[in-house]
């Protein structure tokens, strides 16, 4: 099962946010929810690189609790791609890696209407993620 | 341990094509301009605003992990960045002592195929864009550097060198607000 994404830009700014299925409605207003998630990653990604006990090539992937996994994927340019999914779910580095590359450079750089650092708008960037994500095989069940 | 440099499969257009569109866009540069330094910076400032996205098509396309060092990000940019985006492959050379600047030489250059500077133009420094380019891919993936023409053939010079200098690694942002 998928439950939400979250696109983070270098600075930390939520540019994109879906739901997909989130039974369970958080508590605080959206935009704390994306500083938190935010906060909570940058310290998470520091915490990995400063206890490891070998020099860190990538760093953070996944970190998984009894309810949720939350899929990491960070380009050295900065944007970070999170994805929360059910807990039974496996390796999907190359999915995120294919949403980058796939969608959001060809949607989202190559478009000159995006400005870099804003929420994306773009429906055609939408259709295609959406169409995507609702492809895989583990999507809702 | 070397890295394998392998340049990506990418779809390729007719090069006169680019040169020819890049000849127009200087030309009326030149025209709403007038001078030759301010057409030098706004070449640099297109150059950025192109590196910045290009940056994200390279690392999309060829995966190209995190350098080590300087060196390594010279032998990426010439070996892969420029085959894959221009077909050709600057030598660096030139390193200065402490290895933070670099010179890319460049025996070709597609944008210049065409081009004769006259005499009325001699500050123009026609492939400045390139400079630009460089400057805002580099700063995305957290270098601030400088990037110039200290040589061009076009202006009677012996080859065309761009000098890159390392100013400072850029920090990751801390989330904004608490602490």
């Amino acid at each position: 099962m998928i439950f939400n994404l979250y696109i983070f830009d270098r600075s930390g700014t939520c540019v994109y946010y879906s739901e997909y299925h989130r039974p369970r409605k958080a508590t605080l207003s959206q935009d704390e929810e994306f500083k938190l998630t935010y906060g909570m990653l940058h310290s998470i990604k520091s915490f990995v690189t400063r206890i490891s006990p070998k020099p860190v090539r990538e760093g953070l992937h996944y970190y998984k609790t009894s309810t949720y996994k939350l899929n990491y994927f960070e380009t050295l340019t900065g944007l970070k791609i999170v994805l929360n999914t059910d807990p039974g779910v496996g390796d999907i580095h190359d999915l995120l890696q294919q949403i980058y590359s796939q969608i959001y450079v060809e949607y989202v750089v190559k478009n000159p209407l995006c400005t870099p650092g804003e929420k994306i708008t773009s429906e055609l960037f939408e259709t295609r993620l959406n169409a995507l994500i609702t492809s895989l095989p583990y999507f809702a069940t | 341990m070397s890295r394998q440099l392998r340049v990506p499969d990418v779809k390729r257009i007719n090069s006169e094509l680019f040169t020819l569109t890049y000849g127009s866009l200087v030309a009326q540069l030149i025209k709403d301009f007038e001078d030759d330094e301010e057409v030098n910076k706004q070449l640099e400032k297109m150059g950025y605003n192109i590196g910045i996205r290009l940056i994200e098509e390279f690392l999309a396309r060829t995966n190209t992990g995190k350098c080590q060092d300087l060196k390594e990000t010279a032998e990426v940019i010439s070996k892969v960045g420029f085959k894959m985006f221009l077909g050709i492959t600057p030598t660096v050379t030139g390193w200065d002592a402490e290895g933070r600047e670099f010179s890319l030489m460049f025996d070709e250059n597609p944008l210049t195929e065409f081009v004769e500077l006259p005499e009325s133009h001699k500050q123009l420094r026609y492939s400045n864009i390139l400079c630009g380019v460089l400057r805002g891919a580099l700063q995305m993936i957290h270098m601030k550097v400088e990037t110039e023409f200290v040589r061009d053939t076009l202006r009677g010079d012996d080859a065309t060198e761009m000098r890159i200098r390392l100013l400072e690694i850029l920090q990751d942002q801390a989330p904004p607000g608490e602490d």
